[in-house]
């Protein structure tokens, strides 16, 4: 084999695995990104039932309900608009009412989101940047900071 | 007072500094040997400077001096002292410090035992090394000081999020950031070869153990946090492909290709700017991991800093950096000759192969994680890209790697012969498909592609068994001969096939973990229990305990199998009046095959306690992998050719050995 030879093995073989990777990556981006809505993208976009996104904003106060043995009920709210939550399982340690929430799962035909993880803020002084977002766009993020107690 | 003696000493170090950066760069231009002569004592002082200034944070930290507001936003004063001293860290300004510390000890390391570095290529190396100290310490000075006092001072401090109040969190950022900054290393060398226009072996020996450190000190950081996840946040996962944890596994990624190609920079004198390239690269990765952590554009545990601006700052600094030393490539890599040609295939060509395919799991992962963060910045919709992404992605690119790297060291430098090589595994061959049928016979749920993943995993680590056995000459010689050769073999040589034996048990953990984990989510009244996976867990009590700095609600849960008593386990959930946050605590038991690993959470409001429980099979194998990895890194780091005060003996060999 030429030294042109080598290289140009070399060069093929470099390119081919780089189109691979490109390939896995953009078959992988068409299926598999999960979009960020508040309570008021969800009724506003009409999201189709069954699509999996992440629903953000903060829990309802006084809506948070155990419906089953490890089943808990609660309503996320960007204050203008609330979507009702069921999640089976524990809670994240920092899950609270009045708080900052991501929810992860798809919304039922009924208008129920079935969240299969929920995330919440990591500490006291923090709010999801999704969420303080969401609230912005729903103008009413001065109304959440005064909503604190 | 003591606190205003640590600000002075930052700004000192930063002055220091900036006398590293100029005076030795031109002092090698000129071959000025007095002003190269700087670059070693400003090292050292650089360090001691900076080391001045950390200590005095950590005795803020250890007195609960709130007059610092640091002190004040992060500790308290009824916090255990190890957490008091981690809380230096566990913060953006202490992180900030420390990341600089480690910076400066990289350098002070250089200037203590770089005797047998050329003048030239020292001074290089630590201006280079310096300017990123004025980078970082000028971000300290000007965007987060910790020094900052705060008048009054108040009685209590506000204590530090409990999630990081930890043992296993408590040390995972210093060796993280040894490993981050430690590619600083390489890439301050590379940098200083490109200025010097010239690559030799010498360089590429020198560039290997401080590659191999940074590499070692990552992987055990990286197997850190993942225990830690896995342990603390109660989900029992022990990877989220977290934009945080990717920003740590991409440098791991482009270090591991970098200590691969740097052999054969060495023992070839072949790939030489492709090598400088990966050195840039893994540290420009190290500085984007410490602006997506440093920045708060994510949302995590990791994300103290909240202000913009410093985000913005960070990334000047990383575009400075890249983009600088990426022009400096192109404008002086063309300069580089490159030597020891090789055929497609041969050992070279395995390692190129390894070197293509990591580059290619570097890039997804780098897509995955910030294509969501540069859709919002442009304005797009916000998106979250998660694990089946990574999966999709990282999994085929890596799998071809993972079955070749058996058969690299088998392949003879220069030019080889797939045939025989092949001809040598058959023992591999043959224990994997041995590990495949157990697994079918044995294991009945699951996926069956579980048995190929495992008989992948016993290819790697019989394939490790083998190329030692091979070396020693187990099964030719008496073997008495094969302990003396094993004990005469390379330190590297061990060091590679721990790592990559390692690499195998980390495989199988995976694997494990991914086809046969059992979930039980219940809830359980006291006296109650539920089976799984064989077990059965009767939650007999549940009380309070009193901590240090919390109160725990404990369910005492007994276990048993088969009617076989196993004792109990104590899951907790804390609760930090402080701070006014929970934690929970797993409890786990492990037989070193698997993991019982029970979460407990509150009371349902009818009497019954959540109670989440998980039969993670093969989770011990995960660390246990990464530990025998980062093993195999230290074993290679006490090669005879990289030991301190060893140079001339490394030089002969070289001369007399130039293709191992």
């Amino acid at each position: 084999m030429t030294r042109k030879q080598r290289r140009a093995t070399f060069i093929a073989l470099g390119l081919g695995i780089l189109a691979v990777a490109v390939g896995l990556v953009l078959n992988a981006m068409r299926d598999n990104i999960v979009f960020f809505y508040s309570p008021s993208d969800v009724v506003e976009k009409s999201i189709a039932p069954g699509t999996r996104f992440r629903l953000g904003g903060m829990v309802e106060k006084g809506s948070l309900r155990h419906t089953g043995p490890a089943t808990i009920a609660f309503e996320v709210t960007d204050f203008s608009k609330r979507i009702p939550v069921t999640y089976t399982g524990l809670l994240p340690d920092l899950f609270r009412e009045g708080q900052g929430v991501v929810a992860e799962g798809r919304l039922g035909a009924d208008g129920n989101f079935t969240a299969d993880t929920v995330l919440a803020k990591h500490d006291e002084k923090y709010m999801p940047p999704e969420v303080a977002a969401a609230l912005k766009k729903s103008g009413r993020w001065k109304e959440g900071e005064e909503a604190k107690p | 007072m003591i606190d205003e003696l640590g600000h002075f000493a930052l700004v000192l170090a930063f002055g220091v500094s900036l006398v590293q950066m100029i005076v030795p760069m031109i002092g090698a231009h000129r071959r000025d040997a007095g002003l190269m002569a700087v670059a070693r004592p400003a090292a050292i002082a650089q360090l001691a400077l900076i080391a001045t200034a950390f200590a005095v944070l950590v005795y803020a930290f250890v007195t609960s001096d709130f007059s610092l507001v640091l002190v004040a936003e992060n500790s308290h004063t009824t916090k255990p002292l190890i957490y008091k001293i981690a809380g230096v860290w566990g913060n953006h300004e202490g992180s900030m410090v420390l990341w600089v510390l480690i910076l400066s000890l990289y350098g002070a390391l250089v200037a203590l035992f770089g005797d047998n570095l050329p003048d030239g290529l020292r001074a290089r190396v630590l201006a280079v090394q310096a300017s990123i100290a004025v980078a970082f310490l000028a971000f300290i000075l000007f965007t987060s000081n910790p020094f900052l006092r705060l008048d009054p001072a108040p009685f209590e401090g506000k204590g530090l999020n409990p999630l990081l109040q930890d043992p296993g969190l408590a040390f995972h950022p210093p060796f993280l950031y040894a490993g981050y900054v430690g590619l600083s290393m390489a890439f301050s060398f590379a940098i200083a070869a490109l200025l010097e226009g010239r690559v030799d072996a010498g360089w590429a020996r020198w560039v290997r153990p401080w590659t191999l450190l940074a590499w070692l000190a990552l992987t055990i950081g990286i197997a850190m946090g993942s225990w830690w996840s896995y342990y603390t946040l109660g989900w029992g996962g022990y990877w989220f492909w977290d934009p945080v944890e990717n920003a740590s596994l991409m440098p791991w990624i482009v270090a591991t290709a970098l200590l691969h190609s740097a052999i054969v920079a060495e023992k070839r004198g072949a790939l030489k700017s492709w090598t400088i390239l990966l050195a840039i690269f893994a540290f420009s990765l190290s500085l984007v991991g410490t602006f997506l952590v440093r920045s708060g554009v994510l949302n995590s545990v990791h994300a103290f800093a909240n202000d913009p601006s410093r985000g913005l700052v960070i990334l000047c600094i990383v575009f400075f950096f890249v983009g600088g030393a990426l022009a400096l490539y192109g404008w002086r890599a063309p300069l580089l000759k490159a030597e020891g040609l090789f055929a497609p295939i041969s050992r070279e060509g395995a390692l190129v192969l390894n070197n293509l395919l990591l580059s290619a799991a570097a890039f997804a992962v780098f897509i995955g994680t910030l294509y969501p963060l540069f859709l919002d910045a442009v304005g797009g919709p916000k998106i979250t890209v998660g694990p089946p992404f990574f999966n999709l992605t990282f999994g085929p690119i890596m799998l071809p790697l993972l079955c070749l790297v058996p058969l690299g060291p088998f392949l003879a430098w220069k030019r080889a012969d797939l045939f025989p090589a092949l001809q040598r595994l058959y023992g591999a061959a043959a224990a994997a498909i041995v590990a495949a049928l157990i697994v079918l016979a044995v294991k009945t749920h699951g996926p069956w592609l579980a048995a190929l993943g495992m008989a992948l995993a016993m290819w790697l680590v019989a394939g490790a068994f083998v190329e030692l056995a091979t070396r020693i000459g187990l099964f030719t010689n008496p073997v008495a001969v094969s302990l003396r050769r094993a004990a005469r073999l390379p330190r590297a040589q061990w060091g590679m096939v721990l790592a990559h034996g390692g690499l195998g048990i980390v495989v199988a953990g995976i694997v494990g973990m991914t086809a046969w984990r059992q979930e039980l989510v219940t809830a359980l009244k006291p006296g109650e229990s539920a089976e799984l996976a064989g077990y059965t867990l009767t939650l007999e009590k549940v009380g309070m305990r009193e901590g240090p700095n919390y109160e725990a609600l404990v369910g005492v849960v007994h276990v048993s199998r088969d009617g076989r008593d196993l004792g109990y386990m104590l899951p907790e959930k804390r609760n930090f009046p402080v701070e006014r946050q929970e934690k929970t605590e797993a409890a786990i038991r492990t037989n070193g095959v698997s993991d019982l690993y029970i979460v407990i959470g509150e009371d349902n409001g009818q009497g019954a306690f959540t109670i989440r429980a998980y039969e993670n099979s093969f989770a011990p194998w995960i660390w246990a992998g990464a530990i025998i990895m980062a093993f195999g890194g230290i074993v290679s780091l006490t090669d005879r050719r990289y030991r301190v005060g060893a140079p001339v003996r490394a030089r002969a060999r070289l001369a007399s050995a130039p293709a191992e």
